[in-house]
């Protein structure tokens, strides 16, 4: 979908690409092809060197030779210039893919007297652009003509001239001019190149500078219209368009384990999100570098590579303190599976920071970034940028499906809960560090803040930092409230010997139970064998009753036979049948 | 290539100094074609030329045009540009000459006031 927008725009407007890392993104192709931009900025904000670059790569990478026209530096300091940022410009000059001119105007050299146009600049030019066949052409600073040459009717005539030979020549040329007061340019260039105007702007906040870009114009296409910090390295050019990245980002279903086992429990047993971002907040001294550094050696053990970014500490530092709790760093180090990137962050702005984080990270590729702590950037600016560059950094890196580990220190005057930078919105997982002051003992508590996506432990467990790394510990929470470290230890005794004396009890009362059962198993017995005795007394008599009544039945009988035979001898004889 | 052309030119123009006499003048008239600026030029520099210098003089005209690469030397921006290359030091003039009075300033051959 995007590609074919890409595509479309393409056919309706030319586009010359700059080769320049992360501009051809924000202009959606490059600069207009065939047609003059101008670039301005104040002193040393870098336009020579957008210029020299658009030159060198057009000349490299899109085989389209170009023609630099200096104004202002000759070509050897130009050669040198440009040869720290690894421009062999010699090479491509014998190569006929650039040509150098120097354009020098002395105005104590020069008598004007009457009309004169500047038709040897034209043509100088022309031969340049001939002699080579260049579709390239920077003129740095055009605008020093004016210095030179007094009558500035002709001199805007002539310009207006130029700009348009240019376009019938079908070059792509860069201008760039001076940054004036209150227009764009000094000399007010922009009137003349209105295709596309590049603001460059070099500001310093806090006595940190950074490197702005922002396209202002750009006629007939689209184009990102923030400001784009950028910075110039040893590689030249590279602008960030990062604030168009946006949460469209893939997720990932992978867990990837902390490196602490008892910290894994509490997160499902499972560990964190692969591409997440974990936050690791807590007062100073708690241990947010320890958890760092296990994470690190977890993934460097799993094979994945790890970037770490420490704002505080050298790294040679980092890695003896992490030896002390059996984390040996440096064997991953020199197995090239964990870099280290160490600078202060008053070092320089934070755009700065976050441009040299992109090209670290695209350079090394991690699996993981560790940035340890990120609330020292406040101190460089605001609060309101820090976040903003955060944001930036952490769609970076969701987006390139980097996990990132951030630690951060909170003071004790401050709300826990609440980091320096406000970035708590951003975090998928937060760790909380906290020190638990109780009985002249300073212990940590560790507990997960939230953790998106998963069923976290809502428990709060006491953090130990052992020779063998971290440890955490179910801590007491009763009566007392939350006990840690020796209290812990105490209760943790009080509560075995109150289950010993419960124990005890609870035998005791066993055999008391026993002893009343069997005393009732005896009363039992000996109410059996009474009523026994009786019932077998009964029973004997109900027998001697029985006996006594056949007896005197029978005896009857006997009666009425010796009185009367016959008959009622007959009839009992009767019945009976 | 060019720089060497252009260093043999000057080196040419440093013989024929020896072999010259040495208050004469070596003038450069520097144009891009028979414009008519460039016309008016040339006659304002020879009617000044004839008033002022007696004959000592040479002019040479040069048109970009047909050698583009000659301008690089001179640093011409601007046509038409007169050159004295000598006497020494060398002075620019651009411009179609018609301010007798700023180009006899230009050239030295008048005192400011």
């Amino acid at each position: 979908m995007k590609k074919a927008e890409h595509k479309n725009f393409n056919i309706n407007l030319p586009k010359s690409p700059t080769g320049i890392q992360g501009f051809d993104e924000i202009t959606a192709g490059g600069l207009p092809k065939g047609r003059p931009t101008l670039v301005c900025g104040g002193a040393g904000c870098g336009k020579t060197l957008f210029g020299i670059e658009f030159l060198v790569r057009g000349a490299t990478q899109f085989n389209e030779p170009g023609v630099f026209m200096s104004f202002e530096e000759t070509n050897e300091e130009l050669t040198i210039n440009v040869a720290s940022l690894g421009f062999d410009l010699e090479d491509l000059i014998k190569n006929k893919k650039i040509a150098l001119d120097h354009v020098h105007l002395e105005r104590s050299e020069i008598e004007e007297t009457g009309e004169y146009d500047l038709e040897g600049l034209f043509i100088r030019l022309g031969y340049a652009i001939d002699s080579i066949g260049a579709k390239r052409v920077v003129l740095d600073t055009i605008e020093s003509l004016f210095a030179g040459l007094p009558n500035q009717l002709i001199l805007r005539a002539e310009l207006r001239r130029l700009f348009r030979w240019l376009k019938d020549k079908g070059v792509t040329a860069v201008i760039t001019g001076e940054r004036g007061d209150e227009s764009l340019t000094r000399q007010g260039l922009e009137e003349y190149v209105s295709d596309c105007v590049i603001v460059l702007d070099h500001r310093v906040n806090n006595q940190t500078s950074t490197r702005r870009l922002r396209v202002v114009k750009y006629r007939g296409s689209i184009h990102g219209t923030n400001e784009y910090p950028f910075l110039i390295d040893e590689e030249g050019f590279s602008v960030l368009p990062v604030t168009s990245l946006g949460l469209k980002h893939n997720v990932s279903d992978e867990r990837i384990l902390s490196g602490i086992v008892a910290l894994d429990e509490m997160l499902e047993g499972k560990g964190y999100y692969r591409g997440s971002t974990i936050l690791v907040s807590g007062t100073s001294g708690v241990g947010k570098t320890s958890i760092a550094a296990h994470f690190a050696e977890a993934a460097c053990k799993r094979g994945e590579r790890v970037l770490f970014f420490c704002f505080e500490e050298s790294p040679n530092q980092l890695m003896r303190n992490m030896l002390s709790i059996g984390i040996k760093l440096e064997t991953w180090v020199k197995k090239g599976l964990l870099q280290f990137q160490a600078t202060r962050p008053t070092f320089y702005g934070l755009e700065m920071h976050l441009a040299t984080t992109h090209k670290m990270v695209n350079d090394f590729k991690p699996d993981i970034v560790i940035m340890d702590p990120i609330n020292t950037f406040v101190a460089v600016d605001k609060e309101f940028e820090v976040k903003t560059m955060l944001i930036r950094m952490v769609d970076f890196l969701k987006a390139n499906q980097i996990t990132a580990l951030f630690t951060s220190l909170t003071f004790n005057h401050s709300a826990l809960e609440n980091t320096d930078v406000g970035i708590s919105s951003l975090i998928d997982t937060w760790l909380l560090l906290r020190d638990i002051e109780l009985n002249g003992e300073r212990n940590r508590g560790m507990y997960i803040l939230k953790s998106r996506g998963m069923a976290n432990s809502n428990q709060i467990r006491e953090f130990i930092l052992t020779s063998h790394g971290v440890e955490l510990r179910e801590v007491y929470i009763g009566a007392g409230g939350v006990l840690t470290g020796s209290a812990r230890i105490a209760q943790e005794a009080l509560e075995n010997a109150e289950v010993l004396t419960h124990k005890l009890d609870i035998e005791r009362k066993k055999r008391e139970i026993e002893r009343k059962r069997k005393a009732l198993e005896i009363q039992i017995a000996t109410l059996h064998a009474n009523f026994e005795a009786e019932e077998f007394e009964a029973n004997k008599m109900i027998e001697t009753e029985k006996a006594l009544i056949k007896r005197i039945e029978q005896d009857k009988i006997e009666m009425a036979v010796s009185r009367n035979a016959g008959k009622e001898n007959n009839k009992t004889k009767n019945l009976k049948k | 290539m060019r720089q060497k052309q252009v260093n043999s030119t000057k080196k040419s123009l440093e013989e024929n100094l020896v072999a010259t006499e040495k208050d004469k003048w070596i003038l450069r008239l520097y144009v891009a074609g028979k414009t008519p600026k460039a016309l008016t030029a040339f006659t304002n520099l020879k009617k000044i030329c004839e008033e002022q210098l007696n004959g000592k003089y040479s002019i040479e005209v040069i048109d970009l045009l047909i050698n583009p690469q000659l301008g690089v030397e001179d640093q011409i921006l601007a046509l038409p540009t007169l050159v004295r290359k000598l006497p020494v030091p060398v002075r620019k003039i651009i411009g179609d000459l018609s301010d007798t009075e700023r180009v006899l300033v230009g050239l030295d051959l008048l005192p400011i006031n």
